[in-house]
């Protein structure tokens, strides 16, 4: 008996032939709007995809210069081979480009470290620390013979990367105490917490880059010059501190009363009860929020354009403007489009990869 | 929306407060202190400030801050340039951020009076309007119910509109957020007109255009706008410094002082010449420089003439006519007031 049993679990369960046929049926042509959204895809596909590979591709220009360009009639990818350099790196110094590439790599190494769980706690301050430190010393310069670069010459990618990992780690913990100030029993804390949000909310972010580098500057004495990078690095972390205090919020409003209780019961204080009972779980609540804000801030740091910082969009505006090379948007855009897609997709399936592990302990 | 204008009323008071209290500030010598001149120039406005693929800013702006650099420090790359916007610019004046502005800033009484000065005009432009040949057009006068792209929000819109209705003439006008994308819809046929500053339109005819044969530049200007340097209001010997770097600029195109021939012009018996050389006369140390000023910023940058062909002129890809900007020996509005 058993021994039948057995045999029959250990058969192979069933499965249909799966052709290439087989295959569409079930998941292209299974129902009579599938099939019509199936073929109209393939429609628009058909329109657009020839014409893309022979502007992509055949009619491509890979060297020369723009009027060859031109003639081909094609995508440029010359005009890209001739200013990758400039768009990723701005107007830094060209023969000292390896420092922002270190500082680049290190700022990503960072990244990538603290992604794996088991540096969280405090390694990741020294992880923190260290790696910002050595990009800051890469792109400041000024010791060990290098020369030293103000921020004024910084550009590019290395300055969209500065602006937002600095904005987003600045601006996380000030949004978890903005969180904890709004749903805090003191009054005081908590009416200033949302007079702080609400505010901040209530204005783009372009009106407060605005603020921070046309007004601020003449409120201040003349001789108290504030680094443009610098506030607009105060002005991103001020602006997103919000949204991260909101999204904590609702990850702390979803943590059952009883859990604060159980944890009193315990004698655990405040900050205890905080750190170790309510914030981790509600924190893992909100991670696909937490990402998507961001990647909204990691998009929104272009709109430095506005106060004259050459990010990584607004380095690609300043290529297109060379005499020699103008009119190439498609390329340019599509380039930096790439470099913009591969750091937000990144995060995105790792927001996802967290969401399952930290998941687990809900699963029934 | 309240907001917004909260923060427009509070910008202009203090714009005003500024130009009340601006005073006597001693920019050479914060210039002399640092050994570096601080430049503003448009972020990217091809043939006036670009950056180049090394990310050197070049163009006819550029080089204007960089005779400046040659003449007070002694060398045209001892200059931090600052890219701005067009609504921080003039902050950034006003501020001490910058010594000198050089980007594409119309001279108008309203800038003049609120707390800035402006050097004498590098380039004269001025709105023109730009058709396709095939349309027969040869006046401005003949558009009557023509499509005009334009660019949204500025003073191209609506010096547009005020010159077509002040002659009763009808148009359509089809407003474009970017002057990027109003090229683009001009040259897909949207429109049978595109306006924009002549030095534009000249730009994108010679640079984009698929066949710049096939359009032409009207001979109508809709506004003048004198484009020069600008630099705080309340520091006269500052300000004499950045004009008579562009008139000592505009003297050697006149007089035929290069930057290849200007050590042979040393020897020049030509007493302008000298003065302007600083070979006789202390013409650098009336203005705080030493004799050699002038001699520098030619030597950095060329003259007049040359910084305008090598930027926007016949040897750049811009190919614009000098025209207004044209010395006025030849017909031109460039005249510099005699050195001496």
């Amino acid at each position: 008996m058993t021994e039948i049993v057995n045999k029959a679990a250990s058969l192979p369960p069933h499965r249909p032939r799966l052709g290439l046929w087989a295959w569409a049926r079930a998941n292209l042509f299974s129902s009579w709007y599938n099939t019509a959204l199936t073929l109209a895809f393939a429609y628009i596909a058909w329109l657009v995809i020839p014409g893309l590979v022979k502007w992509g591709f055949i009619n491509a220009s890979l060297s020369g210069d723009a009027a060859a360009c031109r003639a081909a009639g094609g995508a440029c990818w010359s005009f890209i081979a001739e200013k990758w350099r400039f768009i990723l790196f701005g107007t830094f110094p060209d023969d000292q480009q390896w420092r922002p590439t270190l500082a680049m790599l290190a700022t990503i190494a960072t990244l990538v470290i603290s992604a794996d769980r088991r540096t969280w706690g405090r390694p990741l301050l020294f992880i923190w620390g260290g790696g910002l430190g050595f990009a800051a010393l890469m792109m400041f310069g000024g010791v060990l013979g290098m020369d030293f670069v103000p921020t004024g010459l910084w550009g590019g990618l290395p300055l969209t990367l500065a602006l937002s990992v600095v904005g987003l780690g600045a601006s996380f913990p000030l949004g978890v105490l903005l969180a904890l100030g709004r749903t805090s029993d003191l009054p005081v804390m908590r009416g200033l917490s949302v007079v702080y949000i609400e505010l901040v909310r209530g204005v783009p972010l372009i009106s407060i880059l605005f603020m921070a580098s046309v007004m601020l500057p003449l409120f201040l004495p003349q001789d108290v010059p504030i680094d443009k990078l610098l506030r607009a690095l105060i002005g991103i972390t001020l602006f997103s501190a919000a949204y991260v205090a909101e999204v904590v919020r609702g990850g702390l409003q979803a943590i059952p009363r009883g859990q604060v209780e159980a944890s009193k019961a315990l004698g655990l204080g405040y900050w205890q009860r905080q750190r170790l009972i309510i914030l981790p779980q509600a924190l893992a609540l909100v991670i696909p929020p937490l990402v998507n804000s961001f990647i909204a801030i990691f998009k929104d740091t272009s709109l430095v354009i506005i106060i004259g910082l050459l990010d990584l969009l607004s380095t690609a505006k300043s290529a297109l403007t060379d005499p020699a090379w103008r009119g190439f948007y498609k390329e340019a855009y599509l380039f930096v489009g790439v470099i913009y897609f591969l750091f937000c997709y990144a995060l995105s399936r790792y927001s996802r990869h967290l969401e399952t592990v930290l998941g687990q302990g809900r699963k029934r | 929306m309240k907001s917004r204008l909260w923060g427009a009323a509070l910008a202009v008071t203090c714009l005003t407060m500024f130009a009340g209290t601006a005073q006597a500030g001693p920019t050479l010598d914060a210039v002399k202190g640092r050994g570096q001149l601080f430049c503003g120039v448009n972020a990217g406005l091809p043939g006036f400030s670009n950056p180049d693929s090394q990310g050197k800013w070049t163009g006819l702006d550029a080089d204007t801050c960089r005779a400046v650099a040659a003449a007070v420090l002694g060398d045209a790359n001892k200059i931090r340039f600052t890219p701005l916007s067009a609504q921080q610019r003039l902050t950034a004046v006003q501020t001490g951020e910058i010594d000198v502005l050089a980007r594409n800033t119309t001279w108008t009484l309203t800038r003049d009076a609120q707390g800035l000065n402006f050097a004498p005009t590098t380039y004269y432009d001025g709105q023109g309007l730009m058709v396709p040949k095939s349309l027969g057009v040869t006046s401005a006068k003949q558009l009557d119910g023509a499509t005009i792209c334009v660019q949204m929000g500025t003073t191209t819109e609506l010096n547009l509109s005020d010159w077509f209705r002040t002659r009763n003439i009808s148009f359509k006008p089809v407003v474009i957020e970017a002057l990027d994308e109003v090229n683009a819809a001009y040259f897909a046929g949207r429109c049978d007109v595109m306006t924009a500053d002549i030095s534009a339109l000249a730009g994108t005819r010679a640079t984009v255009a698929p066949k710049p044969d096939d359009h032409l530049i009207l001979p109508e200007v809709l506004s003048k706008e004198p484009l020069g340097p600008v630099v705080r209001h309340g520091d006269d010997q500052w300000r004499d410094i950045v004009t008579w770097t562009i008139y000592a600029l505009m003297e050697a195109e006149e007089k035929g002082v290069t930057a290849a021939n200007v050590d042979a012009k040393l020897k020049d018996p030509d007493p302008g010449i000298q003065r302007l050389l600083g070979v006789q006369g202390d013409m650098g140390p009336l203005l705080g420089l030493d004799k050699q000023w002038a001699y520098r910023a030619i030597k950095a940058v060329g003259n007049y003439g040359e910084i305008f062909d090598r930027n926007v002129g016949k040897g750049s890809p811009l190919k614009l006519d000098r025209g207004l900007n044209g010395l006025w020996t030849n017909g031109g509005l460039m005249y510099a007031p005699p050195i001496r």
